[in-house]
């Protein structure tokens, strides 16, 4: 067990955990955030994505030793203020169906936005490649995304 | 009306000062075969405090059960829908069949969820009217409330439910009509959006108890094998694993204080499997079984005519399907707290009783001391119609004496599921002068889900097929057979279930022998449909005249006279299954000898549209899924083993090759009928007929990219 600090949505939260859990389980069981979810377990479809100092990365294959000292954002605090544009135009949409993978899609879309306030067509296509919606909602995030996008939500 | 009949239910409501309380009825289960028998289903409850509370008794696994069946009583009730409030039942006795499945949640709750909501509206009308002095024909029942125009007096459904609780219910109440319908069939966002897109949407994964551990299991992945020895000294060292122990002859718990501590525990048990009879089968054996089995004397499920007197040009093809995995997002857990002589669980379940009942057993109590709450579930296309997590969950808890959260693993989920069973398609025709199918003929040779899972085939048929085997094209002689094959993989019931093969078999067929009569595919197909007639298939009618209107749909919005740019190639495909008529054009080009699907138009009738929002989702979901069907889901058996693991092997489509969906639907007043699984059927002949007139090729066994 090892004694890591980071700062996730903003607070300060020092843990006691084995350095090798991944940052999913220290969300989702030691800090009580559902909101970011197990779907592969190993990178591959996107549904436990998070920030980590701004980039988009996959918290199921993140050890927590790698993010001590680094800032975290999830779902849950995607936005300090009310919904960010993303899940407003994500609103607009109807864009969930069952919903799972939804945190992690607009996850990986606020990313994209961060740096690329007016993605073209392919741009989201590469983004948002890595994440798997079983559900089949991929029309209705590219749509949302480039709603967000119209409204500012890149910026 | 047992168990409680709706005097009762009323009576109760009054007792408890709960306001105007309404049982609606059910036909018990989606087949046909019990109707008479009508039970208590779900309730609407009307509180003084004008909260009008609607319970489920049908689970959201993302199909928009929990905005879409609402609607349908809002409607009657004339109550705007932001008033009511979903409470989802639990396993219940009082509640008929509450399976999700078989696209039947609205089909089979629309008459009822309108008479409830009829019923109800009457009633409070009856209340006012009472109060007032004034007749019943005056009186308005208008977005929650009661008003008497001429005298300009209003009452809210709250203030009227006490009074209105005391009456008696009608039987009978005058439904409105579609021109009336100010809910139905408008586009309606979905009520659960917003809990979806923060993160607060609470799945079953999600749910927590106080005190509560985790566990993993190490399940024996060879079909019908066991678990021989184990040596758990290195999973008891990693830091918070609570307990390791075999709970099933298969199957060994990892127990944690954490996810992550479970997960490690079971990386580290040291397990000798004792492999059992079936560990040297694999899927060329598997293949060629039902290959050898196609001789065999088979079942008829539909016959016209006689096949074996018609004689001509004949047209054979022969058409394979593997074993697929549902793989839904949210992987396979469940909660469970035993408590001596009690359960509880909380599990993302598309049958919760069946959860109660199979707990119960596994445990030794009696149902009624189970407790199964139903949580949303993140996918379910048939995966959550089974009931190991929960039966583990229990198992575990009970052997720790904990509340306890079992978690599978992708791997778990893709190594230990239920497959949509493999299947080999015989499929012959006899063309006439005009290369019309004088004879049609198929036979299917599969194993029966059902059978596998102890039930008894009435008249030798898979209950499945009287849904999903359907050939709704009207052919002077036609032979439609299935062969029962046996198989020790676990079979489950996927998305679409058998009408995905049958349809592929078909359907692709259908244009192999139009291609051999020179003629156009859609033209050929209207051909066969051009008279209005009723095709009885079992307990179903199906009509040429609706297939016909969703071909015709479909080809008109997707230009089908038209030609296409160079390089671009198209398919069509329809079928019939769940009551449900759909049609797809799929558009590709070729890409270094892979197909690349730009656009797919699928056209559907299922009756009376609910929301055409939510059904373009389904519609849209079932393309995609489709499509990942095709193109390459596909489960391979090695040393009696399935072979993929997770998203790598197994992968899904992502969206760079997602194709554009367009989704129609006839304008219809007919009953409502399935929505989730029809749209699923045609994509994968529609695809590889594009693939034929792109490339000449013929894929006649599935994945595509094999």
């Amino acid at each position: 067990m090892a004694d890591i600090s980071l700062r996730v949505n903003g607070s300060e939260r020092k843990l006691s955990v084995s350095p090798d859990t991944p940052l999913l389980w220290v969300l989702r069981d030691s800090l009580e955030m559902t909101g970011t979810k197990f779907g592969c377990g190993a990178g591959l479809c996107g549904a436990c994505t998070v920030h980590v100092d701004g980039a988009a990365v996959r918290s199921c294959s993140t050890p927590a030793s790698q993010v001590a000292g680094k800032n975290v954002t999830t779902i849950e605090g995607l936005s300090a203020n009310g919904l960010h544009e993303l899940q407003k135009a994500w609103i607009a949409e109807d864009v969930p169906q069952c919903g799972y993978c939804q945190p992690g899609q607009i996850m990986t879309a606020a990313a994209l936005l961060a740096k690329n306030p007016h993605p073209s067509d392919d741009d989201i296509t590469k983004a948002m490649t890595g994440n798997i919606c079983r559900c089949g909602t991929y029309d209705r995030i590219r749509r949302a995304i480039q709603r967000a996008a119209s409204t500012g939500g890149g910026r | 009306m047992s168990p409680l009949s709706r005097r009762e239910f009323i009576s109760a409501g009054v007792a408890a000062g709960a306001g105007l309380v309404i049982g609606f009825y059910l036909p018990h289960g989606s087949s046909g075969k019990n109707n008479g028998s009508f039970e208590p289903n779900a309730y609407l409850r009307i509180t003084p405090d004008d909260k009008v509370t609607v319970v489920l008794a049908r689970s959201e696994m993302g199909q928009g059960v929990r905005t879409a069946l609402p609607m349908i009583l809002a409607e009657e009730l004339e109550v705007e829908l932001n008033q009511i409030t979903i409470e989802q039942a639990g396993a219940s006795r009082l509640y008929g069949d509450q399976t999700t499945g078989g696209s039947a949640s609205v089909r089979t709750t629309w008459d009822p969820m309108r008479k409830a909501g009829a019923a109800a509206r009457e009633m409070l009308i009856s209340a006012a009217a009472l109060d007032w002095g004034v007749p019943r024909s005056e009186c308005t029942a208008e977005k929650g409330s009661i008003v008497h125009a001429k005298s300009n007096r209003k009452q809210s459904y709250g203030q009227l439910a006490l009074r209105a609780a005391t009456l008696s219910v009608p039987s009978d109440p005058p439904l409105k009509i579609a021109k009336d319908y100010k809910l139905v069939g408008t586009r309606v966002p979905r009520l659960d959006t917003e809990s979806k897109v923060t993160g607060k949407a609470q799945f079953g994964i999600d749910f927590r108890l106080p005190n509560m551990k985790y566990a993993m299991l190490a399940r024996c992945t060879i079909c019908g094998g066991k678990v021989g020895s184990f040596d758990d000294k290195e999973a008891r060292n990693v830091p918070g694993v609570t307990y390791v122990g075999k709970v099933s002859d298969a199957a060994i718990a990892v127990v944690a204080d954490s996810v992550w501590g479970a997960m490690e525990g079971k990386r580290l048990l040291n397990v000798s499997w004792d492999e059992g009879p079936h560990k040297n089968l694999n899927s060329a054996a598997i293949a060629d079984e039902l290959k050898q089995a196609v001789s065999k004397k088979g079942v008829a499920l539909y016959a016209a005519g006689d096949v074996s007197k018609v004689n001509g040009r004949r047209v054979e093809a022969v058409y394979e399907l593997p074993f697929m995995a549902h793989a839904p997002m949210e992987p396979g857990n469940c909660t469970a707290q035993f408590q001596g002589s009690r359960c509880e669980l909380w599990a993302p379940t598309q049958v919760p009783q069946d959860v109660r009942d199979s707990v119960a057993t596994a445990i030794g109590l009696d149902p009624d001391q189970v407790k199964v709450n139903v949580t949303l579930m993140g996918g379910g296309f048939g995966r959550r119609l089974e009931h190991d997590y929960a039966v583990e969950a229990a198992l575990v808890s009970k052997a720790v004496n904990a509340p306890v959260k079992v978690i599978w693993s992708r791997e778990d989920d893709m190594r230990c599921s239920t497959y949509r069973p493999a299947s080999y398609h015989k499929l012959s025709a006899v063309l006439d002068g005009q290369g019309w199918p004088a004879a049609f003929s198929h036979t299917i040779v599969t194993p029966s889900i059902n059978a596998q899972k102890g039930t008894t085939l009435d008249g030798g048929v898979d209950p499945d097929m009287k849904d999903e085997t359907a050939l709704v094209y009207s052919f002077p002689n036609a032979l439609l057979q299935w062969v029962q094959t046996e198989t020790p993989v676990p079979l489950g019931w996927m998305r679409s279930v058998y009408a995905l093969q049958t349809a592929f078999a078909n359907e692709c067929f259908l244009d192999e022998l139009a291609r051999a009569a020179g003629k156009d595919p859609l033209d050929y197909r209207l051909h066969l449909l051009s008279k209005d007639e009723d095709i009885n298939f079992f307990d179903a009618t199906w009509k040429t005249a609706r297939m016909r209107g969703v071909l015709q749909l479909a080809a008109e919005k997707a230009n089908w006279s038209k030609p296409l740019p160079p390089g671009r190639y198209r398919g069509i495909a329809c079928y019939g299954c769940f009551s449900t008529y759909a049609a797809e054009v799929v558009e590709i080009s070729m890409e270094n000898n892979e197909p690349r699907v730009h656009r797919v138009v699928a056209a559907i009738d299922c009756g009376q549209v609910v929301n055409p929002n939510i059904l373009e989702q389904q519609i849209q979901g079932g393309v995609i899924y489709g499509l990942t069907n095709a193109l390459r889901a596909r489960i391979t058996i090695d040393k009696g083993q399935v072979v993929q693991g997770n998203f790598d092997d197994y992968p899904p489509i992502r969206m760079a090759e997602a194709p554009v969906v367009e989704a129609y639907f006839v304008q219809s007043t007919d009953a409502p009928s399935g929505a989730g699984e029809p749209p699923v059927p045609p994509l994968g002949p529609a695809l590889c007929n594009a693939i034929f007139a792109a490339t000449k090729k013929r894929i006649r066994s599935l994945p595509v990219l094999a």
